[in-house]
């Protein structure tokens, strides 16, 4: 007899099946990327600013990307819904924490998809000044767990009710707001029109750090109830 | 026996509130760079710490039960968090008008203390949209426990942010030269914190029991329509009821 795979062999397969399952039906990532480009063109004609620097910069390129991972965000777990991956899950002999380890993973891996995509068309459009995209990378890293963590709790909780679609971004977005301060707080330095400026950097990056940290542990102990029936 | 402790806890929460606010307009000092509007003082922060407080016992009830499945848990973490709620909007609506009376705005996005509330605010805001999409009783419970304990935690962090974000600009009342509160003005604070919080645990009891109550009614309602009707006295006190 062989043994039931471990949490985190178990979160592999189901990460793979879902990378699998998007490379085939391209649902989410390219709609993501299509979406964040069409705000882009919205905020230049909403702001009237052909170009953007500072705090201008970082929110329209962080409000951006909250926006288009809602978008995958809703449709995380729809897949499950319909077609019984809930009961298969608690049917195999597996944690059921590894579900939602897999569709965290799964949201970070559509989250840097599209950002490879998505910040080169926002330095196109709006930047005179690229210097301040490399630092982005550990910000935007950060920034990607967090929205993935609590994304992937939220979105169990909204898929299961009868509110769908309008649940998770309401519950999430209030959620959000420390990580998108911390976000906006580290970007705005790097993006500043004289070139990038590293004051309170650090400080920001701890906070996204243990904004992750702590909604990961959250996550770990609560999951299992979300899936119980 | 319930309605005898109920009785005493609420008299004791309006003496309280009574013997707080006489101490407030008649023994406090006026503040001397505030004046009299200064006075909102012993109603906006006590309200603000009960309300946060209360967030976080709702979350701890959320976890006693997710540990024992106990509705009675729910049904506390729910309370809990809904006069809390009910708290929060007299803390923003006194903390709108302190704002107005001392800086002469309405809202001060520079003040981190009334920002972290209002995003607190907002996130406990969904807990009802949460609570009433979910049909099923035992998953509601669940989900709404979940989401107290996510909340939960979220409350710190989210001061930490916001604190960072902005420069400080409340009026530090317990931060000037710490102990620059007068020790009268101290005495009056805290004897205003305890009758809000007293306010907040009365309110919370009378609402479970409110709760209970309907709970015990319904239940009988439906031991009442289940158990099969008298025969022979129903038809003696309605005849037509019992041909029909």
């Amino acid at each position: 007899m062989s043994r039931p795979p471990g949490i985190f062999a178990a979160a592999r397969i189901v990460l793979l099946k879902d990378l699998r399952v998007e490379l085939r039906t391209l649902e989410s990532v390219p709609a993501m990327v299509l979406f964040a480009t069409t705000i882009y063109v919205i905020f230049r004609f909403g702001l009237d600013r052909t170009t953007l620097d500072g705090g201008l910069a970082a929110g329209v390129l962080l409000v951006t990307v909250l926006f288009a991972a809602l978008l995958a965000i809703n449709r995380l777990f729809v897949a499950e819904r319909e077609q019984g991956g809930f009961e298969a899950i608690r049917l195999a002999p597996i944690d059921g924490t590894a579900l939602f380890l897999a569709k965290a993973a799964a949201l970070i891996t559509y989250l840097t998809a599209l950002e490879i995509v998505a910040i080169p068309i926002f330095g196109l459009f709006f930047l005179d000044d690229w210097g301040g995209i490399p630092p982005l990378i550990p910000v935007l890293i950060l920034l990607n767990a967090g929205f993935a963590i609590t994304g992937a709790l939220i979105s169990v909780i909204a898929t299961n009710s009868r509110a769908r679609d309008l649940l998770a971004p309401l519950i999430l977005l209030p959620l959000l707001v420390p990580l998108m301060i911390a976000a906006a707080g580290a970007a705005q330095g790097l993006l500043a029109a004289g070139g990038p400026d590293y004051a309170d950097f650090t400080q920001w990056l701890v906070v996204l750090g243990l904004y992750d940290l702590v909604f990961l542990l959250i996550g770990y102990a609560v999951f299992d109830f979300l899936l119980e029936d | 026996m319930q309605g005898n402790s109920l009785r005493n806890i609420t008299i004791l929460t309006a003496l309280l509130l009574g013997v707080g606010f006489s101490l407030v307009f008649f023994y406090a000092p006026l503040d001397a760079d505030q004046g009299f509007i200064q006075k909102i003082f012993y109603l906006h922060v006590p309200l603000a710490i009960v309300a946060l407080v209360g967030f976080i016992v709702g979350g701890v009830h959320a976890i006693r039960y997710l540990r024992t499945n106990d509705p009675v848990h729910d049904a506390r973490s729910y309370v809990a968090i809904h006069m809390s709620v009910i708290f929060g909007v007299a803390v923003l609506i006194t903390g709108a008008i302190w704002a107005k009376a001392s800086w002469g705005v309405w809202w001060e996005w520079r003040e981190p203390t009334l920002v972290s509330f209002l995003i607190v605010f907002l996130l406990y805001a969904t807990y009802y949209p949460l609570r009433y999409a979910i049909p099923e009783r035992d998953r509601q419970a669940r989900y709404a426990s979940v989401f107290a304990v996510t909340a939960g935690a979220f409350v710190p962090l989210n001061f930490i942010a916001v604190r960072l974000a902005e420069s400080f600009i409340h009026p530090r009342t317990f931060a000037t030269a710490n102990g620059g509160l007068p020790p009268k003005m101290q005495l009056v604070f805290w004897i205003c914190l305890i009758a809000i919080g007293l306010l907040w645990y009365t309110l919370v009891r009378f609402e479970l029991t409110a709760k209970r109550t309907r709970g015990q009614l319904s239940r009988l309602r439906r031991a009442l329509d289940d158990s099969p009707p008298p025969t022979g006295t129903a038809a003696r006190i309605a005849p037509g009821a019992a041909a029909r």
